[in-house]
C-alpha cells in the first residue's frame, strides 16, 4: 500500500501532464471522431458512422471554396511575410544602426495589440480609401500581423549563430556575398522555414481580423463560424482534422530527418 | 572570386600596430618580425592583447594605426578573403551544414580550384583521418575537430597559418600528443605557423621562436632557452617558469661580474646577465637551480645563508621546499629526488647555494609580483 | 564591412509595409473616434468634430463590458497560469526523450482550427454532449441548470484556446533553470513546497510574465468565445466593437471603444511589467 502512495507521490505531476494533455486534445478528438457522422448537414447528435464524408470531403456547399481562399491567402501571405520579415531581421540583427531600438518597438506593437483593434483599424483606412473589404485586403491585413512573428523568430536564429562561422568563411577566401550564400543563409534556413510555418499556420486559423476585410469572401474558420448557427457540416470536421494530421505528419518528418542526420 | 596572390611570401612584418577600443589599448605600439619558414609562438596571459594581434594579421580586425606587411606587400587593410592567410580558431568553427570533405574544399572551392579531390584528401591523410570525410563536424570528437580545422587551413597552402589556442579545448593527455603532431607538420609543410597561447610549456614546447606579450606591448622576444635562461623583465621570469627575486645593491665590479649585496650577503652576477640601469637591482635565480644543504656541509658557488625551512612538498620528481631567509622572504627551491638523501624537515637551519652563471638581473624598479597571478580559464570571447 | 546603407535598404520593404498597414490604421482609428454623424446624411457618414465626449460616451455606455472583458481575460490567465505551469514543468523536467513530442502535442491542437474546438465545446458542454446528462445523472449539478450560454463557458473557452500562449514561454523560462539548484535548495533544507516557491518559481518568472502577457492581451480583445460559448449577458467589449461595425453602424463609437480598450490594456501591461521588473521581451 504504502509503495503505491510513494508511486504516486513521485509520479504525481506526470499523472497530472497525462491529463491535462487528455484535456488539450478533447476537442480534437471530438472533431475527429464527429468527422465521421452520418448526421447530414448539422452534425449535432450522433447518427452513425461513415466514410462519406471523408471520401467527399466537398460535398457540403462552400466548404472548398472557403479552403480554397484560406490556403491561398495562406501561402501569399506567408511568402511576402517571411520575406519581408527575414530581411527586417538580418538587419536588426546583424547592423547596429541609429533608431534600432524603435524599429524592435515597432515589430513589438502588433503582437501586444488586440486582433479586433488590429482588423478594425484596418477595415476603417480601406474604408477611407473607397477599397472594399475581400481577398486582397485580407492577404494584406495577414502579411501585417504575421511580420513581427516572423522576425522574432528569424532574429533569434541569427542571434544563435557563431559570428566566428562567418569569419571563418572569410579567412577561407569567400567574400561577403559568398560568406552569406554559402554559410550565413544555409544556417539560417531553418529558423526561416519555422517562422514561415508559424506564419502559415498563424494566417490559415486566424478569424477575427479577417473577419473585419474579407467582407463577402469566405475564408475556412470564417465558413466555421457563420455555419455555426445553422450547423456546421461534417466535411468541415474532414478538413480540420486533415490539417491536424498533415501538420503533425510534418512535424515529424521534420524530427525524423533532424535525427537521422545526426546519427549517419 | 577572391583575388588571393598565394606567390606573395616572406616574412611577416608588424610595425607600430595599435588597436584601441575607445580608451582602451588592446596592442600597443606593437613591432615584430615574423621570420618565413619559423614556428612563432606569442605567448601571454588573457587579455594581454595576443588574440587582437592575430587577428589584425588574419584581417578579422582593422588596427588602429600601423602597418602589417607580408614581405615586400603591405596588407594592412586588404581583405581577410584577399590574404594568403588562413586561420585555425580555438573553437574550430567548422561549418556544421558541410560534410568534413567539403568544410575542407571550402577555401579550394573559393579560389575558384575546380579539381578539390587530390589536395582534401592529401590533408587528410597529413592529419590521419582519411575515413571521415564524409561525415559532420557534430559528430566527431573534439581532438578530431581539432585536426580537421587544421586540415581545413592547410590544404590551402598558405603563407602563414595562424593558431588561435588551438588546443585550449583538449584534455592533458590530447594536448601533448596535438603539440608534437602541430610542430611535426610545421616541419613538414614548412609553413609559417604563428601560435597564440597563454600555455608557457606549450609555448616552449612548440616554437623556435616566442614572444611574449603583456598588456598590448611585447615583453621579450627570443628563443624558449633564451626567454627561460635570461629573462629581461619581472614580468618574463615570473610568467615563463616560477622565478625567485631579490631585492639589492650593486656594491662593485669583480672583472666580468657584478657583486650584489642582497641584505648584507654579497653574491656575483655575470655582467651581460644584469638589466639593471642603476645600482638598484634585483638578483634572479629560478628555483631548480638553488641546492639546499644543511649548515654543516660546505657549499660552492653563490650562497646564502640563515634560511629554515617554512614548507615541504614531495612531488615525485621533486621536493619542492619554501625556505624563510632572514630579511623577510621565502625563497622556493626544486630539488630533483634523485640521489636518495633524505629530505630536509620543517624547522631545519639551512644554506642555499648555486652557481653564479645561473644568476640574472632585473631592473630595481620592476614590479616583483608581475605575471605570478593565476591564470583563470580563458574566456574565449575576450579581448 | 557591409556598407553603411544596408541595413536601411533591408528594413525599407518590412517596415514600409508595417507603417501603411499598421501605424496609418491606427491613426486613422483615432481620427474616426473624433468624428461625428452627419446631421441628415447616409449611416456611415461622418464629419470631423473632434469630439472627444464619444470617449466618454462609449466608456460609460459600455463600461460593464468592459469590466466584464478584463474580469474574463483575468480569469482565464489565472486559470491558464494554473494548468499550464505544472505541464510545463513536467516536459521541462519529468519528459526526458519525450520532451520534443510534448512540445509539439502542446500546440498540435492548434492546427485543427480554433473556431472548430471552440464549437466542439460547445457541444461537449451541450445539451446533446456527454458531460451535462453525466453530472446530471450524478446529481452534481440540477436539472435546469446548463454550461453552455454562461460565464464558465467563456471563461473556460478562453482558458483552453489561450493554453498553449501560456504553456511556451512557461516551459521555455522553466527549462533554463539549473536542476542544480534545485537539489541546492533541497540540500539545505528547504521542502518540496519552499523550493517552489524560493526558488522554482522566481526563478521562471520571465516565463510567468511573458506567458500572462500573451494571454492576457488577446483575450481582453477577443469575442469569439463569447459569441459561440456565451450569451447576450456574457458580451464583452469586443462583442460590442464587432456589432458597432458591421450591424449598428457606428464608426466613431467603435473607433473609440477600440482605443480605450488599447489604452486600457497597455496601462495594465506597463504596470505590470514595471512590477515583474523584466524589461526584453521580444
Amino acid at each position: 500500500m504504502r509503495t503505491i502512495s510513494r508511486w504516486f507521490q513521485r509520479n504525481l505531476i506526470r499523472i497530472y501532464a497525462v491529463l491535462a494533455f487528455t484535456y488539450l486534445f478533447i476537442p480534437v478528438a471530438y472533431t475527429f471522431a464527429f468527422s465521421f457522422n452520418d448526421g447530414g448537414k448539422s452534425n449535432l447528435i450522433w447518427k452513425g458512422f461513415t466514410l462519406s464524408n471523408w471520401q467527399n470531403p466537398c460535398g457540403a456547399p462552400e466548404v472548398c471554396t472557403a479552403l480554397g481562399n484560406s490556403l491561398k491567402i495562406g501561402f501569399l501571405a506567408t511568402t511576402i511575410a517571411t520575406i519581408l520579415g527575414t530581411m527586417i531581421a538580418f538587419a536588426i540583427g546583424r547592423h547596429k544602426f541609429r533608431g534600432r531600438s524603435a524599429t524592435n518597438l515597432l515589430i513589438f506593437l502588433p503582437m501586444a495589440t488586440p486582433e479586433i483593434v488590429l482588423g478594425a483599424s484596418l477595415l476603417s483606412l480601406f474604408l477611407v480609401f473607397k477599397i472594399n473589404p475581400g481577398f486582397w485586403p485580407t492577404v494584406i491585413a495577414h502579411v501585417m500581423f504575421c511580420i513581427s512573428f516572423v522576425v522574432v523568430t528569424v532574429k533569434a536564429r541569427i542571434a544563435s549563430l557563431d559570428p566566428r562561422l562567418e569569419q571563418a568563411a572569410m579567412d577561407l577566401y569567400a567574400n561577403e556575398r559568398e560568406t552569406f550564400r554559402r554559410v550565413t543563409l544555409p544556417l539560417v534556413a531553418p529558423g526561416i522555414a519555422g517562422a514561415a510555418l508559424l506564419a502559415f499556420s498563424l494566417s490559415f486559423d486566424d478569424f477575427i481580423i479577417t473577419n473585419f476585410n474579407s467582407g463577402t469572401m469566405v475564408t475556412f474558420p470564417k465558413f466555421v463560424y457563420v455555419s455555426a448557427t445553422r450547423g456546421i457540416p461534417p466535411q468541415a470536421n474532414v478538413i480540420g482534422s486533415s490539417m491536424f494530421i498533415l501538420a503533425i505528419t510534418i512535424v515529424a518528418l521534420g524530427q525524423f530527418v533532424g535525427r537521422k542526420r545526426k546519427v549517419s | 572570386m577572391a583575388d588571393v596572390s598565394t606567390s606573395t611570401r616572406g616574412d611577416l612584418r608588424l610595425l607600430n600596430l595599435t588597436k584601441t577600443y575607445g580608451d582602451f589599448n588592446a596592442v600597443n605600439d606593437l613591432s615584430l618580425t615574423i621570420p618565413e619558414g619559423s614556428f612563432f609562438a606569442l605567448l601571454g596571459p588573457s587579455g594581454c592583447g595576443k588574440t587582437t594581434t592575430l587577428r589584425m594579421i588574419a584581417g578579422l580586425e582593422e588596427p588602429t594605426t600601423g602597418s602589417i606587411s607580408l614581405g615586400t606587400t603591405d596588407i594592412t587593410y586588404t581583405k581577410p578573403y584577399q590574404r594568403p592567410i588562413n586561420t585555425v580558431f580555438q573553437n574550430y568553427a567548422l561549418f556544421p551544414h558541410l560534410t568534413i570533405f567539403e568544410n575542407i574544399a571550402f577555401g579550394l572551392r573559393r579560389r575558384g580550384i575546380k579539381d578539390v579531390d587530390d589536395a582534401v584528401n592529401k590533408a587528410l591523410a597529413l592529419v590521419e583521418l582519411p575515413h571521415l570525410a564524409q561525415r559532420k563536424p557534430t559528430q566527431l570528437s573534439g581532438g578530431q575537430q581539432q585536426r580537421i580545422a587544421l586540415a581545413r587551413a592547410i590544404v590551402n597552402r598558405p603563407a602563414l597559418l595562424l593558431l588561435d589556442e588551438p588546443l585550449g579545448a583538449l584534455d592533458l593527455k590530447l594536448r601533448r600528443q596535438m603539440q608534437i603532431e602541430l610542430k611535426w607538420i610545421q616541419k613538414e609543410v614548412g609553413i609559417t605557423f604563428v601560435h597564440v597561447t597563454h600555455d608557457q610549456e606549450e609555448a616552449m614546447t612548440m616554437a623556435d621562436t616566442i614572444a611574449v606579450m603583456n598588456e598590448g606591448e611585447i615583453e621579450q622576444m627570443g628563443s624558449p632557452a633564451d626567454l627561460y635562461d635570461n629573462p629581461k623583465t619581472a614580468f618574463v621570469a615570473n610568467f615563463l617558469g616560477q622565478s625567485n627575486l631579490i631585492k639589492g645593491s650593486v656594491t662593485g665590479n669583480d672583472g666580468a661580474n657584478q657583486i650584489v649585496d642582497l641584505f648584507g650577503q654579497k653574491i656575483s652576477l655575470q655582467k651581460d646577465r644584469s638589466h639593471g640601469v642603476d645600482s638598484s637591482i634585483y638578483a634572479g635565480i629560478r628555483p631548480e637551480k638553488f641546492r639546499i644543504s644543511r649548515l654543516e656541509t660546505a657549499t660552492s658557488g653563490n650562497t646564502l645563508t640563515g634560511g629554515k625551512v617554512e614548507d615541504v612538498s614531495y612531488i615525485g620528481v621533486s621536493t619542492q621546499y619554501q625556505v624563510m631567509m632572514p630579511w623577510g622572504q621565502e625563497l622556493m627551491v626544486f630539488e630533483q629526488n634523485d640521489d636518495g638523501v633524505a629530505p630536509f624537515s620543517v624547522g631545519e637551519s639551512v644554506n642555499i647555494s648555486w652557481e653564479p652563471i645561473f644568476t640574472f638581473g632585473l631592473r630595481g624598479d620592476e614590479d616583483a609580483e608581475a605575471g605570478t597571478e593565476v591564470n583563470p580559464e580563458e574566456d574565449p570571447d575576450e579581448e | 564591412m557591409k556598407k553603411i546603407s544596408t541595413p536601411y535598404l533591408l528594413l525599407l520593404p518590412g517596415m514600409g509595409f508595417l507603417f501603411t498597414f499598421f501605424i496609418l490604421p491606427i491613426l486613422n482609428l483615432a481620427q474616426t473616434s473624433t468624428q461625428t454623424p452627419i446631421a441628415g446624411g447616409d449611416t456611415g457618414q461622418y464629419e470631423q468634430t473632434l469630439r472627444f465626449k464619444n470617449y466618454v460616451d462609449a466608456f460609460v455606455e459600455n463600461k460593464e463590458q468592459f469590466g466584464r472583458s478584463f474580469l474574463y481575460a483575468f480569469l482565464a490567465t489565472a486559470l491558464a497560469l494554473a494548468i499550464a505551469y505544472p505541464l510545463a514543468y513536467a516536459i521541462a523536467f519529468k519528459s526526458g526523450k519525450l520532451k520534443n513530442l510534448l512540445l509539439v502535442l502542446v500546440v498540435a491542437p492548434f492546427f485543427t482550427s480554433f473556431l472548430l474546438r471552440t464549437i466542439a465545446w460547445k457541444q461537449i458542454l451541450g445539451e446533446q454532449g456527454f458531460v451535462v446528462p453525466t453530472l446530471r445523472s450524478l446529481h452534481l449539478i440540477s436539472e435546469s441548470t446548463t454550461l453552455t450560454s454562461s460565464a464558465f463557458a467563456v471563461v473556460a473557452g478562453m482558458t483552453y484556446n489561450f493554453l498553449p500562449f501560456m504553456t511556451l514561454p512557461l516551459y521555455a523560462s522553466i527549462d533554463r533553470i539549473d536542476p542544480r539548484t534545485l537539489e541546492a535548495s533541497g540540500d539545505l533544507y528547504a521542502n518540496g513546497f519552499t523550493t517552489f516557491r524560493k526558488v522554482t518559481f522566481p526563478l521562471s518568472l520571465p516565463g510567468v510574465v511573458a506567458g500572462t502577457l500573451l494571454t492576457f492581451i488577446p483575450a481582453a480583445g477577443d469575442y469569439v468565445n463569447a459569441a459561440i460559448l456565451g450569451s447576450p449577458q456574457t458580451k464583452m467589449i469586443g462583442n460590442v466593437i464587432d456589432s458597432r461595425f458591421f450591424k449598428i453602424v457606428d464608426y466613431p463609437t467603435a473607433s473609440a471603444l477600440s482605443f480605450t480598450l488599447m489604452a486600457a490594456i497597455l496601462i495594465l501591461v506597463t504596470v505590470y511589467i514595471r512590477k515583474a521588473g523584466t524589461e526584453e521581451l521580444v
